[in-house]
């Protein structure tokens, strides 16, 4: 499924009493990317990327210099031991900032991804607030 | 060195700029060429195995043709010597002769087919693997650079706006607080509706004993116990 066209499904959509905002950010001549928000929650915003393979969905928590410096480590080894247990999502690092991200086939059904969505949120706003103990104040 | 051992060196340098390609743009279409290359070897080897397939039972057949006709010729030659025909045996056991050589010829070829089957076989097995191992790890390098890009789509839009500037905490505040207020609503909407029904008077009613209380059983049983008695 094509990005736009998943967000003009989206836009009139409603799942697991959850409902979408998205639009696409336009990147001209490069990667796509579709900024989606479930529920409203738009201080997680999720950013869908399609590849030749898969369909990336990624949410940004917080930044590397949010972190405790003296709680690092076991911040990173608690998200890690964290990664299998929390559902359809993984933890991840990109540049200076840790976000959660899940990766879907691009075969996969509009239920399925909307099903990604919701689930990515959740575990989002679950993580952070997990993970809030290893921030500064 | 396999691509994943590239990248964990790469990220673990983290010298790179931001956006810089791991491996860059020549080297991927380096990559997919020699995939697509592969993959036409394959598709060759794939051909010339069916056709080494075919030419195999075509000679198993013949084979199992010249077994009959030495056979039928053996019976004859037994036929014949039973007639006192020595001669035409002789004559017969030479047409075996010429079936058996030509069999023994057809055997060495068809050894020859079956060894380059198990060889083509093993090419097309070791082809696949590799076609399999070489998208696999393309994969990794294009998915690490669509991420890239998409990074800079992204943060370039975070950027310009500015509740990305909060940090998680509050993020998580505001969130918090949303469901909170969702709650809320959602429980003021209940009370309102109870109200407007009025099922709330008439609960507390109820609960006082005034007005449709429904009767209870022993109130029933006294009554129907006082119709006996009288």
């Amino acid at each position: 499924m094509e990005l736009n066209e998943l967000s003009i499904k989206l836009a009139s959509f409603e799942t697991e009493g959850v409902s979408f905002e998205s639009f696409l950010i336009a990147n001209e001549g490069e990667q796509d990317v579709l900024q989606v928000i479930v529920d409203g929650n738009d201080e997680l915003p999720i950013f869908v990327t399609q590849t030749e393979e898969q369909l990336l969905c990624i949410s940004y928590l917080f930044a590397e210099d949010e972190v405790q410096a003296d709680m690092r480590n076991e911040l990173n080894e608690t998200l890690l031991r964290l990664n299998v247990p929390i559902p359809l999502s993984a933890f991840a690092k990109i540049d200076d900032k840790y976000a959660i991200f899940g990766a879907l086939s691009v075969n996969s059904s509009f239920d399925d991804i909307t099903h990604e969505l919701v689930t990515l949120a959740d575990n989002a706003i679950d993580a952070l607030e997990a993970v809030t103990i290893y921030l500064n104040d | 060195m396999s691509i994943l051992k590239k990248l964990f060196t790469a990220v673990r340098g983290g010298a790179r700029e931001a956006g810089q390609a791991i491996v860059d743009a020549n080297g991927i279409r380096i990559f997919e060429q020699e995939i697509a290359d592969a993959q036409n070897a394959l598709q060759r080897a794939k051909k010339s195995l069916t056709e080494v397939m075919a030419k195999e039972m075509q000679t198993k057949r013949k084979i199992s043709a010249l077994d009959a006709s030495i056979a039928e010729h053996e019976a004859y030659a037994g036929q014949a010597l039973e007639k006192g025909n020595e001669a035409l045996a002789l004559e017969i056991a030479e047409k075996i002769g010429d079936f058996e050589a030509e069999k023994a010829e057809n055997e060495e070829v068809l050894a020859g087919f079956s060894n380059h089957i198990v060889q083509l076989k093993q090419q097309v097995k070791e082809a696949e693997k590799s076609i399999k191992e070489n998208q696999r790890q393309l994969t990794m390098v294009k998915t690490t650079e669509s991420v890239q890009q998409a990074t800079m789509a992204v943060n370039s839009t975070l950027n310009t706006n500015s509740s990305s500037m909060t940090s998680a905490r509050e993020s998580l505040e505001r969130i918090k607080q949303r469901q909170q207020d969702r709650q809320d609503q959602l429980g003021a909407a209940k009370q309102l509706e109870a109200d407007t029904n009025g099922d709330d008077l008439k609960a507390k009613m109820a609960e006082a004993g005034i007005g449709d209380t429904s009767p209870k059983s022993a109130d029933i049983l006294a009554r129907i116990k006082a119709k006996q008695n009288s």
